[in-house]
């Protein structure tokens, strides 16, 4: 089957790669490498400090890569929109800006157990900090939380919930509608970590109702170093800066500042405008191919890869059963075989995948394993892809087969 | 499959997945753990230093197979070394890791620990290879 959209990437120019890892950083397309090097060629300089023309023509182009993320996520204004370094960035923005300002003792901060660290770290900090509470969304048998779970957890003393879209361990897609209705009803704010959707599925903040949303550009064909925090306008006009610099200022004085207006005051310093542009060029990168052509064609590959693995009896995968309750990623282990093993021999084979506890340790304790491999999928991938994967796989294991063997 | 009879060799399989040195010292003079956070390898090592030689050494823990080798098989490299030579041996294994340039004599020293002489063509599992032998360094030293 050839795939028309890896013409695209000048990384597959003759190179036989199978990169199965694009849940940690997707390849980029041609399209955006260019429209960055034009940026640098024709439009660089320092953003909002000068009044030179093209000081100006660099402002215009991260202001217009703004408005084209604010209209890609649903945003009413792009005010709205905050550009940080990578989903990192804007998740310990929300912590402290908005978790240090907003939470009292007995609070509760609730996230899931499936987090990313970035999205787990920076509110046990703030929760020990104000002496509030973190509290869990653990995960059924079928690796998704239930709507129990989310009816008992989700209380009158949580003030904060803060999850994934989709977990970046399990490919769990996790029923956001359901979370935020509830956190809502007890008057909860909802932050949402769409760094595992946002390539995968459209989004639309408005819809959702989503008070924040962050998100790094780099898993969405993008460059790396450039990310989205997403903001409710009348949330984030009340918050306080996170980071203090040049640019987010109105006035300063040698005992006194104040701030400017949205959304430069949560931007310090020189802004990546060169990110910016590369991720405004994969933004129209992706709708030019459409989300129900990417959907449509990533859930077949999913199904397929599943299907394949789940008819390997050395194979033990940890997903939901049903396919529509998954994304994009898939974990698996090679029973008795080590994941940082299966994942040196592939990297032989020339199939790229990523073994690990996917800085998400707590998961992996509340799964009682110590590591994955995980595979993910990108707009570029093939049943080829799965099917190389799956014949290294039988590989391995016919190579240590006998190995494991001898120690029953 | 090419390549992986260089790493995975029939010696680094076999002490992968069934160790003799896997188990706890009945009375160890010295203990210490190794972590690897990238991997989640991670070891205790025990070793028993009796009159300046390093009588027996034993190791627990859980990880990748070259972590897991690399520890036992060391551990038999090392078994009734005077402390001194423990040193130096541990000192040419990390040499050849580190694509430094070992003599053959300071390669036969080395025993089967040779076995792991290709890793350095894996470079993201070199410290797979070397967890068991920093922690082990740390525990020479620290007579
Ligand atoms: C679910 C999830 N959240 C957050 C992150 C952090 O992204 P970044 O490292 O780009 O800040 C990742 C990616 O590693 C992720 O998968
Ligand atoms: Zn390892």
């Amino acid at each position: 089957m050839k795939n028309k959209y890896k013409e695209d990437f000048g990384i597959f120019d003759n190179n036989t790669i199978v990169y199965l890892d694009s849940g940690a950083t997707t390849q980029k397309p041609r399209c955006v490498l260019d429209a960055m090097k034009m940026f640098y060629e024709k439009e660089n300089a320092n953003p909002y400090r000068a009044a030179y023309g093209l000081s100006v023509r660099a402002t215009e182009c991260y202001n217009t890569a703004r408005e084209k993320v604010a209209k890609f996520i649903g945003a009413k204004n792009s005010c709205e929109i905050i550009f940080t370094k990578n989903a990192t960035e804007a998740l310990n923005l929300l912590a402290y800006s908005y978790g240090l300002d907003n939470l009292k003792k007995e609070d509760e901060v609730v996230i899931s157990i499936m987090e990313h660290h970035s999205n787990l770290v920076p509110w046990q900090k703030v929760t020990k900090e104000k002496k509030a509470k973190l509290s869990y969304l653990y995960i059924n048998d079928n690796y998704e939380i239930s709507e129990n779970e989310i009816e008992n957890k989700i209380t009158a003393k949580t003030k904060i919930v803060s999850i994934l879209s989709v977990s970046n361990v399990l490919g769990t897609a996790v029923n956001l509608e359901k979370i935020i209705k509830k956190a809502h009803s007890v008057g909860a704010v909802v932050i949402v970590d769409a760094s595992q959707s946002v390539a995968h599925q459209k989004l639309d903040v408005s819809r959702l109702d989503a008070d924040f949303l962050v998100f790094s550009g780099h898993k969405m064909y993008g460059p790396l170093g450039i990310g989205v925090l997403y903001g409710k306008q009348d949330l984030l006009e009340k918050m306080s800066p996170f980071i203090m610099g040049g640019d987010m200022i109105e006035f300063v004085h040698e005992q006194e500042t104040s701030f400017a207006t949205l959304p430069n005051k949560f931007e310090a310093g020189t802004q990546n405008v060169g990110g910016a542009v590369g991720l405004s060029s994969a933004i129209s990168y992706l709708e030019k191919i459409g989300f129900s052509k990417i959907e449509k064609v990533e859930k077949e590959l999913l199904s397929y890869a599943v299907k394949k693995l789940s008819a390997l009896s050395f194979i033990e995968l940890y997903c939901p059963k049903e396919i529509e309750k998954m994304a994009s990623v898939v974990s698996f282990n090679i029973k008795g075989v080590h994941p940082h093993d299966v994942a040196s021999l592939l990297d032989l084979k020339g199939v790229c995948l990523r073994a690990g506890n996917h800085c998400a340790q707590p998961l992996m304790r509340f799964l009682d394993i110590d590591s994955t491999c995980r595979i993910s999928f990108g707009i570029y991938n093939t049943k080829e892809d799965a099917d190389a994967l799956v014949d290294a796989l039988k590989e391995i294991y016919q190579k240590f087969e006998k190995y494991i063997k001898d120690e029953k | 499959m090419n390549g992986f009879d260089d790493i995975y060799n029939e010696l680094i399989m076999e002490h992968s997945m069934n160790s003799f040195n896997k188990k706890s010292l009945q009375s160890p003079t010295g203990c210490q753990l190794g972590h690897n956070p990238n991997c989640g390898d991670e070891i205790e090592l025990q070793v028993k230093i009796r009159n300046g030689v390093v009588e027996d050494a034993a190791f627990t823990g859980h990880g990748c197979a070259i972590s897991q080798s690399s520890t036992s098989i060391m551990i038999d490299t090392l078994r009734g070394k005077k402390v001194e030579q423990a040193k130096k041996i541990v000192e040419i294994f990390i040499k050849m890791i580190k694509r430094e340039k070992i003599s053959s004599a300071e390669k036969k020293l080395l025993g089967d620990s040779v076995a792991f002489e290709n890793i350095k063509d894996m470079p993201a599992r070199v410290k797979c290879a070397l967890l068991s032998w920093h922690t082990m360094e740390e525990l020479l030293e620290r007579k």
